[in-house]
């Protein structure tokens, strides 16, 4: 095993499996150990790591990856529609979807490099938002959002003698993937997906992948074409994108156009770099933090203030209610516009670095030798 | 390792905020709650209920869903016998005692929905899942009532819908759990259709901007057959997307177009600003095919009357309710929410209280929460005493059958809350419909779906 996979990365590996796995656990104090909050986690830690394979790994910045995202949810929610509930058919259509997807935008877009690739990929992701919104109607239901019927044709089930007794949800195999199951199904594919961004990093194309960041005329200049590499990786996390529309679709059987929005994949982006861009834990621990704000923060009213601040004097209470008051509830990303701007300023590297720098504190207050520390994820 | 990604991790949360440590205050107890099998969804065992408010805090519903807010936090004082009692005692016939429903007491959670479906549904998911919600009410968007009523019939939730206009609601999106007593585009466009008739001739050209989502769509569609109907033609309906601001671009092609009315199916925000930017373009002064130019909105509130001012006097559209009514329902319910928040009810406020004491009423007369006894008691229900006159809430389509008022903007308002007149109220016979013409189908209400 030692061959394969360094004992550093296999470390890394399971212990992020286990403090996935026991996330329903220790997320409970918090409010947070609810099953939909920890299907999103999932699904949106495995958009970050696809995400970081692109933008931490080649340095190139896309700024529409909720395209793919968006055309995962829509090719696994006619999937549903047409062929089967099943949601292993569904995720192999979207995945392939999203991927043709990729590679005809990645084709265009990897054309350019640096700010303008990121404008390209902007105004595809936009185009792709317009014509779900308003062109594709028939296939996108517009601002309705796409949704299950009892009448849907469903071609592979009727055959199968399959039928459905009221809403229709998707399941696997039978076994519905609603609460808890449909976490541990999403959160199975984190872990693959975890893995898998882990070999990439580790692999000889990974590091052709680093090599481009560093300085892509080096490369070419030494005889390598690093048009293919960039695509490969424009591809796959594409195809991530497009496994974590679909979990969405598969959670929650809905498919709306705004999941496809710029705002999307402006938020993917914040939560790379809150997280930590280039390593592979960062991106998902940011992705986990700005879920958790979305969810919790903003709904979190003046009352519940009012009852967390009553230990104070009146005035003082009222006056706190009336502080904190601006920063959740509606107000929740001003809240994450002042973790990501002390994050930036104070910790470039994202939180990552800021793990990185309490390790070195630790390394050097015990004395230790570094063999027994843990290295951060890179 | 474990050790240094899951410790940060928490860290990091417990140092960026209150986030934490509030949400260990309100943490429940989910996980173990979800261990056992339940009769059904989120049956209350304590001593209190919980409604689930999913509300548009945020984006262009803002407004609607903010009066929605008040009138629940209303409605839930008056169910639990505090305040003047508002509405509870005029309900005809009423199972309601004034201490809450089946001697619980009423608490509500709320999540801001952001006039989105897909927020809206996450909010929803969050309320039952995670605050153990009842009932999901609320909501002034169709697209969002159409995905969190989806959502509730899965969970084998009752959703009580708030404003919502578009005839899929009831029509081929129509759910066993949702129940919709707000009226629709279809009773609209059958409302409106003859007082333009009669006001406008049966020789013009109608030219339609349009809310690009489900709401909008049917509208167009049913504001089309109607004037059809009439004898008048169809220049072109575009589609505006929701939530935009700047309607020039949509508000020149007419000038060309042949057409003589406008017709705005917008709502919220979006109507304050296509009426704004449509009157100030100079439509009303125009003259088309000799006659002079109108403007119709077949669906407005007073708060969209209210936001577009000037421009909306003496312009044409329908409403579900208007707190200007003269019967004792409506009367009670403007004075208890006029003396709670200083202001008259919206129609979006009045739906939303109804809608939360009718879920209550129902629980009370079936005895139990358990959803297919309430939907059961909801079905084929006839009351009175609500502000809309005699009113039954159809058994096919979980539609609610009343009257509905045909509204003029106010020439000479008294008040800033007085800016529509009631022109008509068009009784129930007149937009009673076959619920078979929209299609859909309710599905069943039993086996009960549990949630998580």
């Amino acid at each position: 095993m030692t061959n394969l996979m360094s004992r550093n990365d296999l470390l890394l590996f399971a212990g992020f499996t286990l403090v996935v796995l026991t996330m329903p656990i220790w997320l409970a104090p918090f409010g947070a150990g609810y099953p939909d909050l920890l299907q999103r986690f999932m699904i949106f830690g495995i958009f970050a790591v696809g995400f970081n394979i692109l933008f931490g790994l080649t340095g190139y910045l896309s700024f529409g990856h909720a395209a793919f995202f968006g055309v995962g949810s829509y090719a696994a929610v006619w999937s549903f529609k047409l062929l089967t509930l099943d949601a292993i058919p569904a995720i192999l259509f979207a995945v392939i979807i999203s991927g043709l997807f990729a590679l005809v935008i990645g084709y265009l877009c990897l054309r350019r490099s640096g700010i303008y690739f990121s404008i390209l990929t902007l105004a595809f992701a936009q185009m792709s938002y317009n014509l779900a919104y308003s062109v594709l109607t028939p296939i996108t239901n517009g601002e309705t959002g796409l949704q299950l019927t009892l009448n849907d044709p469903r071609s592979l089930d009727a055959v199968l003698g399959q039928s459905v007794a009221g809403q229709p949800v998707p399941n696997l195999l039978g076994q519905p993937l609603s609460g808890y199951a449909g976490f541990y199904f999403c959160a199975g594919f984190l872990i693959l997906a975890f893995f898998l961004a882990q070999r990439i990093a580790g692999s000889p194309f990974g590091m052709m992948l680093k090599a481009i960041k560093s300085n892509q005329t080096r490369m070419q200049f030494t005889g390598f074409n690093t048009r293919p590499y960039a695509l490969s990786a424009f591809v796959i996390s594409g195809m991530y994108a497009g496994l974590a529309g679909a979990l969405l679709a598969v959670t929650d059987p809905l498919a709306g156009a705004e999941r496809m929005q710029w705002t999307a994949s402006g938020e993917v982006v914040l939560m790379t770099i809150l997280g930590g861009v280039g390593t592979l834990i960062g991106p998902v621990i940011g992705a986990w933090l700005i879920k958790y704000f979305e969810n919790i923060l903003s709904a979190l009213n003046d009352q519940i203030l009012a009852r967390f601040w009553s230990f104070l004097p009146d005035g003082a209470a009222d006056t706190m209610v009336a502080i904190t008051g601006k920063f959740v509830g509606d107000g929740w990303f001003l809240t994450l516009g002042l973790v990501f701007v002390i994050v930036v300023i104070f910790l470039p590297g994202g939180i990552m670095e800021g793990v990185r720098r309490i390790a070195g504190m630790f390394r050097r207050r015990s004395g230790s030798s570094p063999a027994t520390r843990t290295q951060p994820a890179e | 390792m474990t050790l240094s990604t899951r410790g940060p991790t928490r860290r990091r949360v417990l140092q960026t905020g209150m986030a934490g440590i509030i949400g260990s205050g309100i943490a429940p107890m989910i996980f173990t709650k979800g261990a056992w099998a339940q009769e059904f969804c989120n049956n209350p065992t304590g001593d209190t209920v919980t409604f689930g408010l999913n509300l548009p805090l945020t984006g262009t519903y803002a407004e609607e869903g903010a009066d929605e807010q008040k009138a629940y936090e209303l409605a839930i004082a008056h169910l639990n016998g505090e305040g003047d009692g508002g509405l509870l005692n005029v309900l005809q016939p009423s199972a309601l005692k004034g201490n809450g429903i089946l001697g619980k007491k009423v608490a509500f959670v709320s999540s801001d929905s952001q006039t989105k479906s897909d927020v809206a549904r996450a909010g929803a998911t969050r309320m039952i899942e995670r605050d153990g919600a009842i009932m999901i009410t609320g909501g002034s968007s169709s697209g969002e009532a159409i995905a969190v009523q989806g959502l509730c019939q899965e969970m084998g939730v009752i959703f009580m819908a708030g404003l919502t206009h578009s005839n899929d609601t009831t029509g081929k999106d129509k759910r066993r759990y949702g129940f919709r007593h707000f009226f629709n585009a279809y009773q609209s466009g059958i409302g409106l259709a003859p007082v333009l008739g009669q006001e406008y001739g049966s020789d013009r050209v109608a030219y339609h901007l349009t809310a690009d989502y489900t709401w909008g769509w049917t509208q167009e569609e049913s504001m089309k057959n109607a004037t059809e109907a009439l004898g008048w033609q169809t220049a072109a309906a575009v589609r505006t997307p929701l939530g935009a601001t700047d309607y020039s671009q949509y508000l020149t092609p007419i000038l060309n177009s042949g057409a003589d009315v406008l017709i705005l199916n917008h709502y919220g925000l979006d109507m304050v600003n296509s009426l704004t930017q449509a009157v100030q373009f100079g439509m009303r002064d125009r003259q088309a095919n000799g006659k002079d130019f109108q403007i119709v909105t077949p669906l407005i509130s007073e708060l969209m009357a209210k936001g577009a001012g000037e421009s909306v006097k003496g312009i044409f559209g329908t409403s579900n309710w208007h707190w200007n009514l003269q019967d004792a329902g409506s009367q009670a319910f403007t004075k208890s929410f006029g003396a709670a928040y200083g202001s008259p009810p919206s129609q979006a406020a009045h739906t939303a209280y109804v809608q939360a004491l009718l879920y209550a009423d129902a629980v009370e007369r079936a005895g139990t929460f358990y959803p297919p006894e309430v939907i059961k008691a909801l079905e084929g229900h006839e009351f009175d005493g609500m502000g809309n006159g005699p009113t039954i809430y159809r058994a096919e389509d979980h539609q609610c059958i009343k009257k509905v008022l045909v509204v003029q903007g106010n020439e000479s308002p008294t008040s800033e809350f007085d800016v529509l007149n009631v022109v008509q109220e068009i009784d129930r016979d007149t937009v009673t419909y076959d619920p078979a013409i929209f299609g859909g189908d309710l599905g069943p209400a039993e086996p009960v779906p549990m949630c998580a």
